[in-house]
């Protein structure tokens, strides 16, 4: 008979086993239960016929066979595994409760809902095309606050957490909604560009959980963001397909469905599909490589090149940067691309590696849109007093201050990094607690803009 | 006796086929008939059954489904389909010819005057 201290030990060297095969690519859970009913049997036999219990966990291994070859005859059979196609992964084995996981309904609920709350101010009669501001101001309060309740249902966040993640959405309504704008001013457009962002934080908060606090929780959280995005823009491109679909074929029996398109398609699908896109990330995240990452180190190369070939022609020509145009804000999203490619590289990074050639790059890209964006900004600076100070243009200013900020000490600290003096986590924590200072800001523009430049 | 590769993995398929027409059963069940059935001969690497009855089970020859056995394990059994039992046939078919062609030639490398009994068959296969 098996001692307790016997049972325990089987158990632990069973566990082990079993996260052996899990780690093979070929061999999926409902694999590893099988075969593991067969290594129990195989040890319950051989501890009946006499052997210790781990004396027959050894036998029931070596009879199970080389776990290469298992694994290769499974990759075999189920070639289209090496290709990771789950778009639900079936976490458990056979059972019919796996086939639509309560995560998958909830959130393909919420989409529903989001697609629904965009049409709700419809019923007291704003429309998309008449009360554009209005839809601008708000559009992301159609979405994140479902977005955020998803997370803290699936997070199952505290009472006081939750409380405070309505107020911040409550908050931003008052604000988005109060203030008298003037139509088409350009104080209510930055409104609209900035409530986002704002409330991106919050969002952040309810996908971190406990874990905010850590430099880990808020990477996961940028990981999160930059997955999302590509699985939105790839469900836009659907989206599209699907739209130029429906109006060829209903143009064909002699029916316009511009309308429908404009007023139910396009908005309700764009709100719906950040829910599905999230929901996607969550189920994905763990079996598919991330695709951000991948990305960046395609365009880190081709970013750098093309930064150091401005800087080269700016010096060879000797033209000033145009600033008549709002200049800045293409300035502006220089900064913004670069500081993604920064961030993706840095989250996907293995801390322990030591610097290499894209590392290098790394650096030469962030140092080389420094340089460009401090042309930029002297030209501005020499003329700031001409073209005085407009929301537009202080917001722009500010931003690009927060953007450069950010990546002069990431340079830095990643200059520090190449010399062997700094490790790239303190380039990763200096990111990632740079986080709130974005949201700060945008709640600031919000906030103080509208009434600082007369709602204009 | 150490048979090759090759032909565990022809054979494979009709000794499990041939197993489950007996009733269902399930991986390691099927492991010990085989090696019943076979005097010990066959002694197939245990974790290689599995990729055999997926493939099976791909192929519509088999149908799989999950049973809490003793213990409270889930047990993955196999059933043998109409479209097994007719796979089955096909193959007995064809390992009969192959069986009958390598008789005839091992009678006919028999030096003449010595019986075929030298080679203990088992009849029909």
């Amino acid at each position: 008979m098996a001692t307790p201290g016997h049972a325990v030990s089987l158990e632990a060297q069973i566990d082990e086993w079993r996260s052996f095969l899990r780690r093979r690519q070929a061999i999926h859970a409902v694999d590893v239960t099988e075969l593991e009913d067969h290594l129990r049997e195989q040890v319950a036999v051989l501890t009946d016929a006499g052997l210790a219990t781990d004396e027959a966990f050894l036998v029931a291994v070596k009879r199970m066979g080389a776990l290469d070859e298992i694994s290769r005859e499974f990759a075999r059979e189920h070639s289209d595994r090496l290709w990771k196609q789950l778009v639900v992964a079936p976490s458990e084995p056979g059972g019919r409760q796996a086939i639509v996981p309560t995560d998958a309904i909830v959130a393909f609920a919420l989409a529903v809902a989001a697609a629904a709350l965009v049409k709700v101010p419809a019923l007291f009669g704003l429309d998309l095309d008449g009360d554009a501001g209005f839809y601008g101001r708000n559009a992301s309060l159609f979405v994140l606050p479902l977005l955020t309740g998803y997370f803290a249902w699936k997070r199952q966040l505290d009472r006081r957490t939750v409380l405070l993640l309505v107020a911040a959405f409550a908050a931003a309504a008052v604000f988005a909604n109060v203030y008298p704008f003037a139509p088409e001013g350009s104080t209510e457009v930055l409104t609209a560009l900035h409530v986002p962002i704002a409330l991106w934080l919050v969002v952040g908060i309810a996908y971190a959980g406990t874990r905010w606090n850590e430099v880990a929780g808020r990477m996961d959280f940028v990981r999160f963001s930059g997955e999302l995005f590509i699985y939105y823009v790839l469900m836009a491109l659907g989206g599209c397909l699907l739209t130029a679909f429906t109006v060829v074929m209903f143009n064909t029996i002699g029916i316009n469905p511009e309308t429908f398109i404009q007023s139910w398609l396009l908005p309700c699908g764009a709100a719906g599909a950040v829910l599905v896109a999230a929901w996607l990330v969550e189920a994905k995240q763990s079996v598919i490589e991330n695709m951000a990452p991948v990305l960046t180190r395609l365009f880190t190369p081709l970013f750098a090149a093309v930064l150091v070939t401005f800087l080269g022609a700016l010096l060879v020509t000797g033209h000033g940067v145009d600033i008549e145009r709002d200049a800045l804000i293409d300035f502006n999203l220089i900064l913004v691309v670069v500081l993604a490619l920064l961030l993706y590289s840095v989250s996907a990074r293995d801390p322990r590696s030591s610097p290499g050639l894209f590392d290098g790059m790394q650096v030469v890209l962030v140092v080389s849109a420094l340089v460009a964006d401090a042309v930029a900004l002297w030209a501005i600076a020499a003329r700031i007093t001409d073209l005085g100070f407009s929301a537009n243009r202080v917001a722009a200013l500010g931003v690009n201050a927060i953007l450069l900020i950010n990546l002069a000490w990431s340079a830095v600290l990643y200059v520090r990094f190449l010399r062997g003096r700094g490790s790239i986590g303190r380039v990763e924590r200096w990111q990632t607690d740079y986080l709130p200072v974005y949201a700060a800001w945008s709640a600031l523009v919000v906030i103080a803009f509208p009434p600082l430049f007369g709602y204009a | 006796m150490e048979i090759n590769k090759d032909l565990v993995a022809a054979s494979s398929t009709p000794i499990v086929l041939a197993i489950l027409a007996e009733g269902d059963s399930y991986g390691y069940a099927i492991l010990q008939r085989v090696r019943d059935l076979s005097g010990g001969r066959i002694a197939w690497t245990d974790g290689m059954l599995y990729p055999v009855l997926h493939r099976l089970e791909r192929l519509g020859h088999v149908e799989a489904r999950w049973e809490v056995s003793t213990g409270r394990r889930r047990r993955r059994y196999y059933r043998l389909t109409t479209r097994g039992r007719a796979q089955l046939a096909e193959e007995r078919r064809q390992w009969q010819a192959v069986d009958a062609t390598l008789r005839g030639i091992w009678r006919m490398l028999e030096p003449p005057g010595h019986p075929a009994s030298a080679f203990p068959l088992p009849a029909g296969a």
